[in-house]
């Protein structure tokens, strides 16, 4: 595939937001579309989510994630959306402009007309939660064993404790007791479960795995490989309640105590983030407090069901296509203005072809050298004279204007640039 | 048995590996002995990173006199080493009127040990020059000689110019006793087998007590760990540019709130005796640290904590030799009467990374006095040449790198932007980085907000394809630390059809 100068929309992240924004794009006008994944497939998370519980929103039907996935995949590729894997995105600039490397390309540098940020989120990790004790191996996300066990074919440990409720550390569970791995037990927090009913049913009831809510990780023991954690219940405002620590043997504690919006890009191209969500303020068609730059997804907060990123996906490709394309529209109309012979430089550099419609345009330039006797100031569209005007001279000191007026609207909408010059009579 | 060295150094932290470096200089055969899997993962990798100017060791001891040698020692040694390093200066601030004493008794201090360059600031020209500073601040200690350094890339960018130079490293080898013939010792015997040589270097850390009983030496030396913890924050929260120490309580440096040379600032150390080596971080600890460093800058915030760690600190029971000081726990530095060809080293503190290089030259010295000849290897190599980081690099330069080698258009770490191509060059370095935490230390790979989930599993493959071994063999830290236990029954299954 041979990349475009320019794209009407890139989008960043190839997970469910992503391809909904590049199908609805596609399906709202915008034409040259990329999607920018790192990862070597679309379809973000969800390729190693492969329970189910995906799609029973918009499909009515219970999916396991690979498979919701692909049927936007599918289609986004047979709308003729172009994608780059394998590269990640470095750099986002205020104006549209994006920089990213991979293997066979080296560093990547396109301009787009509309950008959507779809990155996703990442986990919380121990130190968000400040777990003391030691470093040693057997410390994941939980998000880190469900890519070993579901994609790469590891499984992690033997006998496993898990710290929070969320649904990915109870499906985890699940998951990890089907493999023949023991879970010993869930602790959570909170007083209450964060994760979904349905999950805590069918993840944890299910295969007799236990959860302890208002417990917390005291520590973790083990100098190469955990060896144990210490476990501790928790009063109202998270202290650990003296007495009631309980080690417990296990080889590797699972962390599922949150996601966070991945946004560090969105950063760089000056979008401004709400401290609640973790995510860019966004307006009701998904764009960010940078023109043309909008978000969809995970990037802008947590969602629990995918549907509805899918959704935002929509949303969010169907305002950036047409943010594009009022952009195309201008550029389509707008036309540069060339200093030509004898003349250093021009003022606007650029006509818009419709402001001869509305009145008069007037051109103001510098001559280079003086020519002490009659000229001509001349605007020229290729060979064809479309204006000019006489001086008794040209001087570099004095400044030499022209009007375009709309009598020249014709020559001017068929031309490709303008170039002006200054020449003896 | 392998031939005869001509010095065996037990020891793989920064001042082993620069007294390798310092001895690679001269015909000698050199073999270096660390027992983890990796050199510099004890004191040297988990330390505050500052070379100090020298006004905090007690006048007339040797910690004094190390310190100030070496510090000016620094900038040559990073343009030779190829590390990075920063003669930023460092402040002592006072938040209290007390404390203004304070900093008078460390400027009449440093002046006694010879410290450049000193003065005392005002409090408003120290909330200019660190406008995070604590409002309350009521004046300063500047000392323009203090600089920061990455502990970590020292310890290496030493060890591998000493390999460069023809000198042996081995790790996991453990040195256990010495064979001795009468008094003469002959070699080291460790859990790999016997090493035989003229000399030996002790610069075992935290082990330096019972290496050096081993030899019959100070029986009475004692090394109690004294463990430091700190919090790591987030450097796209908070970035605080200068190096900031508390006026001192007794004995120890006190919390500190200062810069790292990644970018990202530190907080702590706190300062308490063990009985054992433990390097766990507590909850109690990382309170106390953080108690400490909201004196100093009280817009800290605990909700940009990415990491924890703690080091121990070899903290020895020496007194220190020169008359009338009254100090006991000085460095040690001899070659004891005792026994013939051992260098002992005990109780190497804080100021033991800014003292290293002139511990090496010091180490030098003893030894020609003790009849050693040296003689300079004629084709000695004092530069170390850098690898290239892709973050550091413009972006021509990365262009040009990738153009080079594509694996560096692969982004591994997204938080600290290191590529594949980094991996690969420290895993085939002269000091092979064969675990997930060498790896770690030598590039800043998973050091960053996400803490290694995004970069964990992609560092594992490449080690083992590269290692041309299994996943399942990767370790965090060495062997016992396998990240991962066996494959999935689908997989599995897949295999046995
Ligand atoms: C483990 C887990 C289990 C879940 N289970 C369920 C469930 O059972 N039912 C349900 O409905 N929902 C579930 N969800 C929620 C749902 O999957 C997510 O909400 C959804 O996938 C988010 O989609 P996204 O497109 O916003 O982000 P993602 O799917 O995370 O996609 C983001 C993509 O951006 C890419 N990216 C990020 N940064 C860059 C960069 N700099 N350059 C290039 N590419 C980049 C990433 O590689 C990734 O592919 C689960 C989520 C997780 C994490
Ligand atoms: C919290 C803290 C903060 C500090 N801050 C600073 C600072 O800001 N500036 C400063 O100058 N100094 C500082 N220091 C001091 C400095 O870190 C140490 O003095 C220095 O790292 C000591 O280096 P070393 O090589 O002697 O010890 P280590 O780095 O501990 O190396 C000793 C090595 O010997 C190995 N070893 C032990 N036993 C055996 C054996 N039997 N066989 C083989 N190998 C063995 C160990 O595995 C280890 O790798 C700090 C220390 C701590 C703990």
């Amino acid at each position: 595939m041979a990349l475009k100068e320019k794209y009407d929309v890139i989008i960043i992240g190839a997970g469910p937001g992503g391809l909904a924004a590049a199908i609805s794009a596609k399906q709202n006008g915008a034409e040259d579309i990329l999607i920018i994944e790192r990862d070597l497939e679309l379809g973000g998370i969800l390729l190693q989510c492969i329970h189910n519980g995906f799609g029973v929103e918009i499909f009515k039907q219970d999916l396991p994630g690979p498979s919701y996935a692909q049927r936007f995949i599918n289609e986004a590729l047979s709308l003729g959306v172009d994608t780059l894997l394998d590269t990640m995105v470095l750099d986002i600039s205020p104006d549209r402009r994006v920089f990213a490397t991979n293997k066979t390309r080296g560093v990547i540098d396109v301009q787009a007309r509309a950008i959507v940020l779809a990155m996703g989120c990442r986990e919380r990790t121990r130190a968000q939660v400040r777990l003391p004790g030691t470093r040693p191996a057997g410390v994941y996300t939980a998000g880190t064993a469900q890519r070993w066990v579901n994609v790469e074919g590891y499984m992690p440990g033997k006998r496993y404790v898990i710290l929070g409720s969320g649904d990915i550390g109870m499906i985890m569970a699940r998951r990890l007791t089907f493999e023949g791995a023991k879970v010993e037990r869930v602790l959570e927090v909170m007083p209450y479960l964060t994760g979904l009913m349905r999950n805590y049913v069918q993840c944890l009831l299910d295969f007799d795995i236990p959860l302890q809510l208002s417990h917390t990780v005291h520590r973790i023991l083990g100098d190469k490989r955990v060896e144990a954690i210490e476990s501790v219940q928790v009063d109202e405002r998270w202290n650990p309640i003296k007495g009631t620590e309980e080690v417990i043997p296990c080889d590797t504690l699972l962390l599922s105590v949150g996601l966070i919006p991945e946004n560090e890009l969105s950063r760089k191209a000056g979008v401004i983030i709400d401290p609640l969500t973790g995510g860019p303020y966004v307006d009701d068609g998904f764009q960010t407090n940078v023109p043309g730059v909008f978000a969809a997804g995970n990037v802008v907060h947590v969602y629990d069901l995918v549907d509805w990123v899918t959704e935002a996906g929509f949303a969010a490709g169907k305002s950036a296509a047409k943010f594009a394309l009022t952009l195309r529209a201008r550029e389509n109309r707008l036309i540069p203005l060339r200093a030509d012979e004898n003349v250093r430089y021009v003022v606007p550099h650029e006509l818009n072809k419709d402001s001869l419609q509305e009145g008069n345009v007037r051109l103001q330039m510098r001559v280079k050298t003086p020519i002490e006797k009659p000229v001509w100031v001349e605007v020229r569209s290729g060979n064809l004279l479309v204006t000019r005007r006489a001086e008794p001279y040209a001087r570099p000191g004095e400044m030499v204007t022209i009007n375009l007026t709309p009598k020249e609207y014709d020559e001017v909408d068929r031309a490709s640039e303008l170039r002006i010059a200054i020449v003896p009579r | 048995m392998t031939q005869p060295y001509d010095v065996i150094i037990i020891g793989g932290g920064v001042v082993g590996c620069m007294i390798a470096r310092t001895l690679s200089a001269y015909q000698l055969r050199l073999l270096l002995i660390e027992k983890e899997a990796d050199i510099g993962m004890g004191a040297s990798s988990a330390n505050s990173a500052i070379v100090h100017a020298g006004y905090d060791p007690v006048p007339g001891s040797l910690k004094a006199k190390m310190n100030v040698a070496a510090n000016p020692m620094w900038d040559n040694l990073a343009g030779e080493l190829n590390f990075p390093f920063d003669r930023r200066g460092d402040y002592v601030v006072a938040v209290t009127a007390d404390e203004l004493q304070g900093l008078e008794l460390l400027l009449e201090q440093g002046r006694k040990n010879g410290v450049p360059g000193m003065h005392l600031i005002s409090a408003e020209e120290m909330r200019h020059r660190e406008p995070n500073i604590n409002p309350n601040v009521t004046g300063a200690l500047w000392a323009p000689t203090g600089g920061l350094c990455d502990t970590f890339a020292v310890t290496v960018a030493a060890a591998e110019n000493a390999v460069q130079n023809g000198c042996q490293v081995l790790l996991e080898t453990a040195f256990e006793s010495f064979l001795m013939e009468g008094s003469q010792i002959i070699g080291v015997h460790t859990n790999r087998g016997d090493f035989r040589a003229r000399w030996v270097v002790n610069a075992a850390g935290l082990n330096a007590d019972f290496v050096m009983h081993q030899a019959g030496v100070r029986p009475e030396f004692k090394i109690t760990p004294r463990r430091g913890e700190y919090c790591v924050l987030d450097q796209a929260e908070i970035s605080i540019h200068n190096v900031l120490f508390p006026v001192p309580s007794c004995g120890s440096k006190g919390i500190l709130v200062t810069a790292t040379l990644h970018g990202n600032t530190i907080i702590g150390p706190n300062a308490e005796l063990l009985d054992r080596e433990d390097h766990a971080t507590t909850r109690a600890g990382l309170e106390e640290v953080t108690q400490g460093a909201l004196k100093l800058v009280p817009s800290i915030n605990l909700r940009h904590v990415i990491a924890t760690f703690a080091g121990l600190r070899a903290r020895g029971n020496a007194r220190c030799e020169t008359p009338g000081v009254n100090y006991d726990s000085d460095f040690i530095i001899e070659i004891p009467k005792e026994v013939r060809g051992l260098v002992n080293l005990g109780g190497i503190d804080s100021p033991g990374l800014t003292a290293a290089p002139a511990i090496a030259r010091r180490v030098v010295e003893l030894m020609e006095d003790a009849g050693e000849k040296f003689i300079q290897k004629r084709d000695y190599e004092p530069i170390r040449p850098p690898r290239p980081r892709f973050r550091h690099l413009s972006r021509a330069e990365q262009t040009a790198l990738i153009q080079n080698d594509p694996r560096y258009a692969r982004v591994v770490c997204r938080c600290e932007l290191v590529t594949e191509g980094e991996i690969i060059a420290e895993i085939h370095a002269p000091i092979p980085a064969r675990t997930y935490d060498a790896i770690k230390r030598r590039t800043w790979t998973g050091t960053g907000r996400c803490l290694g989930s995004f970069d964990m599993p992609r560092v594992v493959d490449i080690l083992a394809r590269e290692m041309g071994v299994s996943p399942l063999e990767i370790t965090k830290k060495g062997s016992g630390s396998e990240f991962l236990y066996r494959t999935t029954k689908e997989v599995e299954a897949h295999h046995g059809a």
